[in-house]
């Protein structure tokens, strides 16, 4: 009896591997080019690229019946690999510059970086350069975008201390205590905390603030239609901001 | 499998040196540990002196502003220990660095003064256990003998006392080690904090996770192996 369910174990395995292997995507592949060095949009995950970046890909792969191959390279390397053709899309939290545009054909925006400063009324600090001016501490919400940005751009060159913080609020609690001299964060969270705590304000230019887009090679305009159309149904049903959230909600 | 284990600890610990999130968190959770231990047992010991005299000789004690002073001071002391131990440690830490200390910007000071003074809550319980536990015969003796009350505790008394609450010490130490990876809720970077901020960097859970468990428990253990040696030396002036 115990032999008999393991053969008919062993033949529903063989079964599923097979028909897996017959699932192949119709539609052709669809070649992604990425620096996977920009966490939260992409970054290795063992030796998988994940992302932002590559989980919108892999939705709009979908939607086109395509199979998504994600190829690593220098940043600096996507637009001539897009442009010579080695790659369909280029697709790394780029930001639509009109260099880049001259170059490449974008995409809709599918994100964007935005990071607001938030700081006392009466504080000195009333410009974003402000904030390299050494010295200053800083309170970030643990491993969020500010905390990125603020790591990389203020505390490895050893410009401005950094406090981290469980939740945004408490990065907030610690500004109107005086812990900390500013708060970067998300603009949305900002505008609540401003909202609830009097004393407080947002600077008036954001910290980053990044329109997101795919990158195609320019006449590609089929392929970018396509895109455009897959992205619009996936923004309009939610599963971008869900991913989105997914990495950097909370 | 053995390759992607390896790519995972070169991605959590060796790119961008990020082994010196575990390592600076390593060392301001021993300075916590450390500190809160060294003003715990202050606290406790002066609060367990203060409990046992007022319920050894309170009753015994003459009317008078000695025995207005000691039942002050027990009063006080058993208000802190209901209000130490009847909050949660993390409550506390936050009152003193949000309220308390609000224009402090001394993580690492707040914690130790936080955790010092919740531990010094248990610490004190657990010495007075010890002092009452020793035979009322034993405090006799030393009086017959000529010693005055403070000679009797200091010489018969705690000596005693400590080697029966040395394991009990022992455990509030090992509680007190994990107690302050809460220490994190304040944004100081001890332990646990190093690996959440690794985590957060890598989005991997596993290797951050394991790593910081893994130093907790050899700490734990070594500390553990080096109460056993002190018990060993004390039992052997038993005879």
């Amino acid at each position: 009896m115990k032999k008999l369910i393991a053969v008919l174990l062993v033949v529903v395995m063989i079964a599923g591997i097979l028909a897996g292997c017959g699932a192949k995507k119709s539609g052709g592949t669809l070649t992604m080019g990425t620096n996977a060095e920009f966490p939260p949009y992409e970054y290795y995950e063992g030796d998988k690229i994940v992302g932002i970046d590559a989980e919108i890909a892999a939705a709009i792969a979908d939607k086109l019946g395509m199979e998504l191959k994600i190829e690593d390279m220098a940043f600096d390397a996507i637009i001539p690999a897009i442009t010579s053709g080695k790659i369909d899309m280029g697709m790394a939290g780029m930001t639509v510059t009109d260099e880049r545009k001259q170059s490449v054909d974008f995409s809709d925006s599918y994100a964007t970086g935005v990071q607001a400063v938030i700081v006392a009324e009466n504080s000195a600090i009333t410009s974003v350069d402000d904030l390299s001016a050494g010295g200053l501490t800083i309170g970030v919400q643990s491993s969020t975008t500010g905390d990125l940005y603020m790591t990389w751009d203020l505390e490895d060159p050893g410009l401005a201390t950094v406090q981290r913080y469980n939740k945004g609020a408490d990065a907030v609690q610690a500004l109107v205590t005086g812990k900390v001299d500013c708060v970067v964060i998300d603009n949305e969270p900002a505008k609540a905390f401003v909202e609830a705590n009097p004393g407080l304000k947002i600077l008036p230019t954001a910290y980053t603030e990044e329109d997101y887009a795919i990158a195609f090679a320019k006449g590609n305009t089929e392929l970018q239609t396509k895109v455009n159309e897959a992205l619009k149904e996936l923004i309009a049903d939610g599963t971008v901001a869900k991913i989105i959230d997914k990495y950097i909600g909370g | 499998m053995f390759e992607s284990l390896k790519s995972q600890f070169i991605l959590n610990f060796v790119d961008d040196e990020r082994w010196r999130y575990l390592v600076n968190g390593l060392a301001n959770t021993l300075k916590i540990t450390f500190a809160s231990v060294v003003l715990g047992i202050i606290i406790g010991v002066i609060i367990a002196i203060v409990r046992s005299t007022w319920d050894k000789t309170g009753a015994d004690m003459r009317p008078g502003v000695g025995k207005f002073f000691l039942r002050l001071a027990n009063g006080f002391c058993k208000l802190y220990l209901t209000v130490i131990r009847g909050t949660p440690v993390v409550v506390q830490l936050m009152i003193i660095y949000y309220i308390i200390f609000a224009a402090s910007n001394n993580g690492v000071g707040i914690a130790m003064l936080a955790f010092g003074i919740n531990s010094g809550a248990y610490v004190a319980e657990i010495i007075r256990g010890g002092i009452m536990s020793i035979d009322a015969g034993q405090f006799e003796a030393g009086r017959s003998l000529g010693l005055n009350y403070t000679q009797t505790m200091r010489h018969i008394i705690i000596p005693q006392a400590f080697k029966n609450v040395l394991p009990a010490l022992a455990n509030e130490f090992i509680v007190l080690l994990k107690e302050t990876s809460v220490a994190g809720y304040v944004s100081v970077l001890d332990l646990t904090k190093g690996g959440d901020i690794i985590r957060g960097r890598t989005y991997s859970a596993f290797m951050p996770l394991i790593a910081v468990a893994l130093i907790y428990l050899v700490l734990v253990i070594f500390f553990t192996w080096l109460v056993g040696r002190l018990e060993r030396r004390l039992r052997s002036s038993d005879h």
